[in-house]
C-alpha cells in the first residue's frame, strides 16, 4: 500500500514508530510450533484436525448463550431442564458441550443476582460463550469480583439495590456457569430469534443486566 | 463413591496449605457455609496436574458461604454470598 511508504507519524496524531510483534518467537511461540510438529511428523494428527479444532474453537461465541436464553424465556419447561441440568438442556438445543466440564445455569430473579468469576485462573463456559474477555482473565477483576462484586457491578454499570442479593459463583473446578438474565421489559411480543439478538455476553458473565 | 455430604449440611473448609496444583482458593480455607448442591465425581485435580490418573474420582461440592463470613470488611448486604467448587477432602462437618 502506497500508505505505508509515506505514512511518517505524524499529521493529526504524531506517534513514535511502534516495532511490530508478530516475528518475535517467544518462548511459548516457539514451543506450540515445536509440539504440533512433531504431532504431525508422528502421525498422531493431522494439520488438517488441528485447523478444524481451532475453527471449532473460533465459532463458538455468546450467539450460543443467547440461544438458550431466550429458549428458557419463551418455553418454561425448557428452562426448568436447562436450570437443572444446564449441560443436557444444552445440548437438547443443539449446543455440543463438546468438553468434560459441566454447565450449570443460575438464574436472576427480581431478588437475585448472580456474577461469574474464575479467581484461580480463567475457567470459562467456553461452549456456550467462546473466547473469554480480556478483562475476565484479568488479576483486578479475578480477585475484586469475590471480595467487591457490588463495586464491580457499578463500574459496569450495574447499580443494584440492597433488597437484591449478589450471588458470587467461583468456577474453582469442574463446573461452568452461565447467567440466565432476565427477560427485558416491553419484550412481550418477540419470538425467540428477536429475544436472542438482546443477550448480551456481558449479561451471561453477569457483570450486566438487560 | 457415596458422599459424605448431603445438600444443607453445614461444613469446614480446611486449614491445609499444602504445595502444589490446588483448587481450593486460599480465602475460602478454614471459613464454614452450606453445601449447595453435589457436583458429582470426577478425576483429582491435584494429581491430575502431575500427569497421574487421579483416581479413585472425588465428590464435588458447591458449597455456599456468607460475603461477611469469608470478608471481615465485605461491604454488602449481609444476603450477598459466595459459591465456591470445593472437593470432598477439603471438607470436614463442622461443629
Amino acid at each position: 500500500m502506497m500508505d505505508n511508504i509515506t505514512h511518517t507519524h505524524e499529521g493529526p496524531n504524531p506517534h513514535a514508530p511502534r516495532p511490530d510483534h508478530d516475528d518475535t518467537l517467544t518462548h511459548h511461540k516457539r514451543l506450540e510450533i515445536a509440539v504440533r510438529e512433531l504431532l504431525i511428523e508422528k502421525g498422531i494428527l493431522t494439520a488438517d484436525e488441528i485447523r478444524e479444532a481451532i475453527e471449532r474453537m473460533d465459532a463458538r461465541g455468546p450467539h450460543l448463550g443467547a440461544k438458550l436464553v431466550a429458549r428458557a424465556w419463551v418455553d418454561p419447561a425448557f428452562k426448568t431442564r436447562l436450570l437443572k441440568d444446564g449441560s443436557t438442556a444444552a445440548d437438547e438445543a443443539g449446543v455440543q458441550m463438546d468438553q468434560p466440564t459441566r454447565l450449570i445455569v443460575v438464574e436472576n430473579t427480581p431478588q437475585v443476582h448472580n456474577l461469574v468469576v474464575c479467581t484461580l485462573c480463567s475457567c470459562y463456559p467456553r461452549m456456550v460463550l467462546g473466547i473469554p474477555p480480556d478483562w475476565y482473565k484479568s488479576r483486578a477483576y479475578r480477585s475484586r469480583a469475590v471480595h467487591e462484586p457490588r463495586t464491580v457491578l457499578a463500574e459496569f454499570g450495574t447499580h443494584l439495590p440492597d433488597d437484591v442479593a449478589v450471588r458470587v459463583h467461583d468456577s474453582t473446578a469442574d463446573m461452568r456457569y452461565l447467567v440466565l438474565p432476565m427477560r427485558p421489559k416491553g419484550t412481550e411480543g418477540f419470538d425467540e430469534a428477536r429475544l436472542a439478538e438482546l443477550v448480551t455476553r456481558d449479561s451471561m458473565i453477569g457483570v450486566t443486566t438487560l | 463413591m457415596m458422599p459424605r455430604f448431603s445438600v444443607g449440611t453445614s461444613v469446614n473448609v480446611r486449614r491445609g496449605n499444602p504445595p502444589g496444583h490446588i483448587r481450593t482458593p486460599y480465602y475460602i480455607r478454614g471459613k464454614s457455609g452450606t453445601v449447595e448442591r453435589i457436583c458429582g465425581e470426577f478425576r483429582n485435580p491435584e494429581e491430575l496436574a502431575y500427569g497421574r490418573s487421579g483416581e479413585p474420582k472425588q465428590v464435588l461440592y458447591r458449597v455456599r458461604f456468607n460475603q461477611k463470613d469469608i470478608w471481615p470488611d465485605y461491604k454488602g448486604p449481609a444476603k450477598d454470598t459466595i459459591d465456591v467448587e470445593l472437593y470432598e477432602h477439603w471438607l470436614e462437618p463442622a461443629h
